[in-house]
């Protein structure tokens, strides 16, 4: 729909990075806790609960979208989900993220935020305020790293000394781990133990997710600075194909794989096709909601 | 009535806000132990506790981004920037999260999160810690801006500030936090805050200030009436919500103008204010809206503010300068 051009304006998209979201979300009490996520957040949006319908409506601009169409494809929220919102400002999901936080510490309700950004945030000074301040109070705030090694068009190996990113975690003395982000339930698997620990007071934690972006940076990234052979591996290793693979030597047979398949496909087009039909955001309403 | 020095005023503000609100929450760099540098939050922590007025480490864009969290989930945070200048760490959260997040949202994500900043000049302190930001923050659509001038004001004003669901930035002139005047602690019948007020009636000529200035204009008003001149002197109170409609109608009752603020006059505040008076008001001006201000250079040292601060003199100039056309 971006190529089509009934999308407007640039999006993200988080193809080959579908194991995160889906493996986090599964770990999280989404009835209470909170996700801050980045403009690369439709997947953590849908993995949270949003509706299709409503996510296609926000990227076109409808009324009916998350936000009535006043947000948009990099700035969606859906709070009743536990969602709260993605971020264009690289890092600046990290401190709100720890106000959540601290405000668990107030009602000892045991609610987590989590925070997800990319290799590149961790460079931000903002993440590292974060990150300070929240093991200076032990809040329980669940740091996650998506390194798909590349920070927009620049590879990661040019801007830091050191590629492992989990290792900022001790300066901070967070709890950390460095996982395969393609591997949908060692996600869930390691985020479970990391919301425990939140939940528990010991937090907070740093996970870093190894994956790779299968599609530009934004749709129309030729992605030139790439080598051709890169993209190929990934595909081999994308986080669809690792699980079908586990599936399979579960035992899922291949007509029940192509099923699922199907079924997800119609459920996609019939969102969109919803979304394309819902009226357009008013203009003439757009200053409204500027003071409450 | 009690005579209250305009820091006392809002450390009293703050403590009733907290007394009538479980959900507020005072935070920022040394507010707690110390009661912040200018005292404004002293003994609150005493009183209310670490969980209810928090020191937190030294991060601006950190303490403001954990407020817009905490206001996320139900809390009322009053953050303090401990000097004008230390805002612009913050500037991002502030600009980019705070300012953008309720209208995207619809309103659904509420953040009443209220920004204190001591402000202005004339405490011979140096460069970063005697600015007047104020126009960075009233050219963000989103943000209420918002300046006290005198002790009742500071008391009521904060207390609304933090009654408000809107993000407020809230401005204190630092050289009038010792100044003393009568404040009514008992009533709650105040005066809305986002509204301007005229301070001192007159016929001739209106002067426009917030903040710190309000003072300084009116003893300008003073010393003009020996000069067999009526000077009217408006409050601004809250630059963004602007009070239109009070400025527009004194300046046409007047004809002539002049906005004074310490902020360097181009591209300040006052710029907007003369065109939008200019606009509304051409057929009754008598003279061009002046403005006084600081000079378009940054924050001079100590012993240079004094030529740098619009003073009585300079205020004055502009009236008879006003008188000219
Ligand atoms: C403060 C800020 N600086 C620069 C940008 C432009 N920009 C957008 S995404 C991006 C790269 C971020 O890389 P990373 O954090 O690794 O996340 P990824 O896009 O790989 O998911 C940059 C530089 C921005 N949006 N915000
Ligand atoms: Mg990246």
């Amino acid at each position: 729909m971006r190529i089509e051009e009934q999308i407007v304006g640039s999006v993200h998209l988080c193809i080959g990075q579908e194991a995160i979201p889906v493996g986090a979300c599964a770990a999280l009490d989404l009835t209470r806790d909170a996700v801050f996520a980045t403009y690369r957040g439709h997947g953590w949006a849908l993995a949270c609960g949003t509706d299709p319908v409503a996510l296609f409506s926000e990227l076109l601009g409808r009324e009916t979208g998350t936000n009535g169409g006043r947000a948009g494809s990099a700035y969606l929220s859906d709070p009743d989900h536990g969602f709260y919102g993605e971020n264009s400002i690289v890092g600046a999901g990290a401190p709100i993220a720890m106000g959540a936080a601290l405000a668990a510490r107030y009602d000892g309700s045991g609610r987590v935020a989590l925070t997800v950004f990319g290799d590149g945030a961790m460079n931000q000074g903002a993440v590292h305020e974060a990150m300070n301040m929240a093991s200076a109070f032990d809040l329980p705030v669940v740091f996650l790293v998506e390194n798909n090694r590349y920070s927009e068009l620049t590879p990661i190996a040019a801007m830091v000394r050191r590629d492992d990113l989990v290792s900022r975690a001790g300066p901070y003395d967070m709890r950390a781990s460095r996982i395969d982000g393609n591997d949908v339930n060692a996600v869930r698997e390691t985020i479970s133990e990391a919301v425990a620990t939140c939940r528990a007071g010991q937090g907070p934690v740093l996970i870093e997710a190894l994956t790779q972006r299968l599609v530009g940076h934004y749709i129309g990234d030729a992605q030139v600075y790439r080598p051709h052979a890169e993209v190929e591996q990934a595909r081999a290793k994308e986080p669809i194909i690792v699980l079908s693979a586990t599936l399979r030597a579960d035992g899922v047979s291949e007509h029940e794989l192509a099923g699922i398949e199907t079924r997800v496909r119609a459920e996609v087009a019939a969102a969109a096709t919803a979304a394309l039909a819902a009226p357009p955001a008013d203009p003439t309403a757009v200053k409204e909601h500027l003071y409450g | 009535m009690t005579t209250l020095a305009l820091a006392k005023a809002i450390n009293e503000g703050l403590r009733k806000a907290m007394e009538d609100d479980p959900k507020v929450l005072v935070m920022g760099e040394d507010v707690g132990k110390l009661g912040g540098v200018f005292r404004v939050t002293d003994g609150l922590q005493k009183d209310f506790g670490e969980l209810r007025v928090i020191d937190t480490p030294l991060a601006e864009s950190g303490i403001i981004g954990t407020a817009i969290g905490l206001a996320l989930r139900g809390y009322r945070p009053v953050c303090e920037i401990q000097f004008d200048g230390f805002v612009f760490p913050a500037a991002d959260q502030i600009i980019t999260q705070l300012a953008k997040m309720p209208m995207r949202s619809l309103g659904e994500l509420k953040l009443p999160v209220v920004i204190r900043i001591p402000c202005g000049g004339g405490i011979g302190a140096v460069e970063h810690h005697s600015e007047s930001p104020e126009a960075y923050f009233t050219h963000t659509s989103g943000l209420r801006v918002v300046a006290c001038s005198n002790p009742a004001d500071g008391y009521s004003m904060i207390q609304q500030a933090i009654r408000c669901d809107d993000p407020v930035i809230f401005f204190e002139p630092k050289r009038r936090y010792w100044e003393k005047a009568e404040v009514d602690t008992a009533g709650a019948d105040w005066y809305p805050f986002d509204a301007a007020k005229i301070v001192r009636p007159g016929t001739d000529l209106t002067l426009i200030a917030y903040g710190p200035m309000v003072k300084t204009c009116l003893e300008a008003a003073t010393a003009a009436e020996e000069d067999g001149r009526s000077v009217e002197v408006v409050d601004l109170r809250s630059l963004n919500p602007l009070d239109s409609a009070l400025v527009m109608e004194s300046v046409k009752r007047t004809g002539r103008c002049a906005v004074v603020h310490e902020a360097p006059v181009f591209s300040g505040y006052g710029a907007e204010l003369a065109a939008r008076i200019t606009e509304t008001c051409f057929y009754r001006l008598e003279a061009p809206v002046l403005r006084v201000g600081g000079f378009s250079t940054p924050y001079p040292p100590s012993r240079l503010e004094d030529h740098y601060l619009p003073d009585l003199d300079r205020v004055l100039d502009a009236v008879d300068r006003s008188f000219t056309f």
